[in-house]
């Protein structure tokens, strides 16, 4: 794909668990420049780090990070992190929205819930994208996805620091590109 | 491959729901909508969406359980106990110079936010001055709620969010343990004034000092979430105090200008004018 060009896809969606937050460190390494498409990001975590999270990534990308609120209109070119013990989903408007309903594969977010509600909005111009973690959350969501148009792509599972997460997928499915963290940011880079 | 329902699907089931038995979830945002129906579709195996819709619009029953299973009921004991803290730190002294206390839980669902308060006023020596209004837009969540029935095997994180809320009793001092329930003291019951109460279609019914409605909103669209903030405002009294949920905001609304927020973040808002 020629840089410029615009790009097929109006979001990018991330779902991580353990050792997830390291695989996005590594892909924000790579993104140097402010993409012309938003992230989002859906991380397993404890409920009080929402600030912290951030704060952090704010220090490790160009990317301006902003912290995924009701109702806010999603814009391109921002990195968004889905608070935790909420559900994240998208409004077929652009927007988000939270839902604090019961947990799904035991976790708040669940990437599950968050790939299938971005796929029913953007269908193929989706890209999601499932990281390193310990529990199988994201395979149904992911699978869902691209049987509704969606581009996958998995973290090749040698590369992640808990493949459990990646394996279940690759386990279950056909997805599109299987890569270490650093080639899904160059990847994410040149769309 | 198609999503389960679409769009005009969704439509058309809100205003069955609306013609039939006169439920307006038209204002409900759609994302959570759509996926709370698609899960009991799915649950109760339905062969097709004609189905499910003639179902829905003749049996009373199912109509109950879809809403019951359409609104969203996950609550917890001192949930976010750091707001717990700042409603006794920031609100408490001045309801404490109020001859008689009303506070308003709107969508309290199973009751666990009002237990919580109810055992925060009583360690405040607020109690019998107190009366707290639970309503919820489903009848059968209410239940437990009249009767102090809580799960039991919540009790240890319940315990834990008490302390964490700054709770100073021993937390299993305000229930007994039958078998698998948790029966709270009478005396927290004894303030509790339960009802039905539906935000979308019902009037203010009275005047508060605080209105409790935590992870309601942002279950509505825009247009129902300030229509509701409205009716907050009406039934709130001029200095009293509106609590919302931890990722809700007045921020948006017309009335924010009225409103000034508490310095510590927590979503509490304090009626200036």
């Amino acid at each position: 794909m020629e840089k410029n060009q615009v790009s097929r896809f109006r979001l990018a969606l991330i779902g991580g668990s353990a050792g997830g937050l390291d695989a996005i460190l590594k892909i924000m390494s790579r993104l140097q420049q402010v993409p012309s498409y938003p992230i989002v990001i859906v991380l397993h975590r404890k409920a009080d780090y929402d600030t912290l999270l951030v704060d952090l990534l704010e220090n490790r990308t160009v990317i301006p990070v902003r912290e995924a609120e009701e109702k806010i209109t999603i814009e391109n070119g921002y990195l968004y992190v889905a608070p935790a013990d909420f559900h994240l989903l998208f409004e077929s408007d652009g927007t988000f929205a939270l839902d604090a309903s019961e947990k799904v594969n035991y976790s708040r977010p669940s990437i599950d819930v968050s790939f299938i509600s971005a796929a029913e909005v953007y269908r193929e111009n989706l890209l999601c994208i499932l990281l390193s973690g310990a529990n199988a959350d994201g395979t149904a969501g992911m699978k869902t996805a691209r049987e509704l148009g969606a581009t996958c792509i998995v973290q090749a599972p040698q590369s992640a620091e808990v493949p459990f997460m990646p394996e279940s997928a690759l386990k279950e499915m056909e997805v599109d590109l299987v890569l270490a963290a650093e080639s899904i940011g160059d990847f994410m880079a040149r769309l | 491959m198609e999503p389960l329902f679409r769009d005009e699907e969704i439509e058309m089931l809100l205003n069955d729901l609306l013609d039939t038995w006169g439920y307006d979830f038209t204002g409900y945002a759609h994302a959570s909508l759509r996926r709370r129906i698609s899960r009991l579709y799915l649950l109760r195996a339905f062969p097709s969406f004609a189905e499910f819709r003639y179902k829905l619009k003749n049996d009373s029953a199912f109509f109950h359980e879809f809403v019951e299973e359409i609104t969203v009921n996950v609550t917890e004991m001192f949930r976010d106990p750091n707001f717990y803290r700042s409603i006794s730190e920031q609100v408490f002294p001045w309801l404490s110079t109020k001859p008689f206390i009303r506070i308003w839980h709107a969508g309290c669902s199973t009751g666990e936010e009002v237990y919580s308060m109810a055992i925060m006023l009583k360690e405040a020596n607020l109690l019998h001055k107190s009366l707290l209004y639970a309503t919820d837009i489903n009848p059968s969540v209410l239940e437990n709620l009249r009767k102090g029935l809580f799960p039991m095997q919540h009790m240890k994180q319940y315990s834990e969010n008490y302390i964490q809320a700054g709770g100073r009793l021993d937390f299993s001092s305000y229930y007994t343990a039958q078998y698998e329930w948790a029966k709270f003291d009478e005396v927290l019951h004894s303030k509790m004034i339960v009802s039905t109460h539906n935000l979308v279609s019902d009037q203010s019914f009275n005047e508060f000092q605080l209105i409790v409605c935590r992870n309601v909103l942002i279950y509505f669209d825009k247009g129902l979430q300030e229509r509701v903030l409205r009716l907050f405002d009406d039934s709130l009294e001029k200095l009293g105090f509106l609590a919302l949920g931890s990722k809700e905001t007045l921020r948006f609304s017309d009335l924010s200008a009225g409103y000034s927020q508490l310095p510590n973040r927590e979503k509490v808002w304090k009626k200036i004018k």
